[in-house]
């Protein structure tokens, strides 16, 4: 059974629990929430980056032939990027197992 | 030293204030107000202090300002009351854990329903446990004086927690006390400029305030509670280097006639003053009784408290608070907490009185005193007693 033990002591929590490292919500894998993942047709795509624009999480990313694709180390499966994608080339579906 | 000059107490807690330099006043006069934050937005409109006045749309967005303000690094105050300290409740806990060090004055009054305006302690009660300083003044100098010690105090890098001066609404916010200013050269002696451990900077990014999952929360609390336990040594020494800046000694506890007293009287706040009284004519009488004073709530002085009453027999507590349903007022429940299963603690008695802005005069307290020698002898039904309840 998991547990949620402490991962900090009080002592040695920063001070007023800041978070002094920027950007270090790259070090949390938060894909594992995910009960749908988005899925492309590249038939439909147009490369336009509205997914990566809107993505709250920022796992979308560029790949070398223009098209965008989520990271599902970090992608929660909101579904945003199927929502505003103006040809709906992004499905969402359901996570097995 | 300035001259010593009659002026309403909510003044002169504002004049402190521009004293100790005030950087950001979020603020927002619900009723029931006080003159204090009024009378600082004439000072800052007047060009007398260099401040920002924020005047916010509630309770809940002035304490927000305030959390934002002192994040970026400035001096901040504000003040408040009853309802609209209860709508300021969410944020409260904020500052606190977060450490960012600010001064509120709270002008305690009760809580409606029934609808009132007037003073007792329900207000702050119910914001006991939120983790700030918390002092209790009797009369108007005192709560000038506690001001500039809270800004001395929570501003200090060992303790960098906000801090709460209640003083009672009515009994002290509006009424005029001879009260004695320092001057600025004074106050800037003793307050040092605010310089923040660490405070929200685009060359240093750092996010204050991130989500304490269940493997950090207890830990961040923690720590917290480790920081106000440890506050206490700057609290004592800020208060000796106050009479050494200004003359006029504070602790924690504040005993009259309670040396050797065989039954003390426990209070807080203005009605302390009437209690002396009380305690005089009783004296006279021959009667052997003594006060005991609490002036800080939090951290609770417990050690201090003991001290004050260890050759006491019987403790009568009076608050201003009435908790229902509890098993008695919050004073009551720490003083018995303190000398729970110590050898020769005295009788601990528990009173609610003045709810409401009812009066508590002598005879109340003669009252008060009467019943808890009575009750030490034979010991009353109930944990606690509402003073002065008319019945039909």
């Amino acid at each position: 059974m998991a547990t949620n033990d402490a991962i900090i002591g009080w002592k040695t929590i920063t001070f007023g629990c800041d978070v002094v490292e920027p950007g270090n919500s790259a070090n949390f894998r938060t894909g594992d929430w995910r009960s749908q993942r988005p899925v492309l047709d590249k038939e439909k795509c147009i490369k336009c980056g509205m997914c990566w624009i809107f993505c709250p999480d920022m796992c979308y990313s560029q790949t070398e032939d223009g098209y965008f694709e989520a990271d599902m180390e970090y992608c929660k499966g909101c579904g945003i990027c199927a929502h505003q994608c103006p040809k709906d080339a992004i499905t969402m579906v359901p996570e097995e197992g | 030293m300035g001259k010593r000059i009659g002026v309403e107490v909510s003044i002169a807690i504002a004049d402190a204030v521009k004293l100790a330099r005030a950087e950001v006043i979020p603020a927002y006069p619900i009723t029931p107000q006080t003159h204090i934050v009024e009378h600082l937005a004439e000072i800052v409109a007047n060009g007398e202090l260099d401040a920002e006045y924020i005047p916010v749309e509630s309770e809940h967005a002035a304490m927000s300002a305030c959390c934002g303000a002192v994040a970026a690094g400035a001096r901040v105050f504000t003040s408040s009351s009853s309802q609209g300290l209860s709508l300021m409740s969410e944020i409260l806990y904020i500052p606190s854990t977060m450490r960012l060090p600010m001064v509120m004055v709270v002008a305690n009054r009760a809580m409606s329903a029934p609808i009132s305006i007037w003073n007792d302690h329900q207000d702050i009660m119910v914001q006991r446990d939120i983790g700030w300083i918390q002092t209790f003044a009797e009369n108007g100098q005192e709560a000038v004086d506690l001001v500039l010690h809270a800004f001395r105090v929570a501003e200090d890098r060992r303790v960098s927690l906000p801090m709460i001066v209640n003083i009672d609404g009515f009994t002290l916010s509006h009424v005029i006390e001879p009260i004695e200013l320092p001057t600025q050269e004074e106050v800037d002696a003793y307050i040092p400029p605010f310089k923040p451990k660490r405070k929200l900077d685009p060359r240093k990014p750092v996010t204050m305030g991130p989500v304490g999952i269940p493997e950090v929360y207890t830990e961040a609390k923690v720590a917290h509670d480790h920081a106000i336990k440890n506050s206490r040594k700057v609290i004592l020494k800020a208060w000796k280097e106050f009479a050494d800046h200004f003359g006029r000694e504070y602790h924690p506890v504040e005993s009259y006639k309670a040396e050797g007293a065989d039954t003390i009287l426990v209070t807080m706040g203005s009605i302390s003053e009437t209690a002396m009284t009380a305690i005089d004519k009783m004296r006279d009488e021959g009667r052997n009784v003594g006060l005991v004073r609490i002036r800080l709530w939090r951290p609770f002085p417990a050690q201090e408290f003991r001290a004050a009453t260890k050759h006491a027999k019987v403790l009568a507590v009076v608050d201003r608070c009435l908790p229902p349903g509890a098993v008695c007022g919050p004073v009551g429940a720490e003083l018995r907490s303190i000398f729970y299963k110590i050898p020769g603690a005295p009788k601990i008695f528990s009173f609610v009185a003045g709810l409401g802005g009812r009066d508590v005069t002598v005879e109340r307290f003669e009252e008060i005193i009467d019943k808890a020698e009575q009750y030490s002898k034979r010991r009353p039904k109930e944990l606690y007693e509402v003073i002065g309840v008319r019945e039909k």
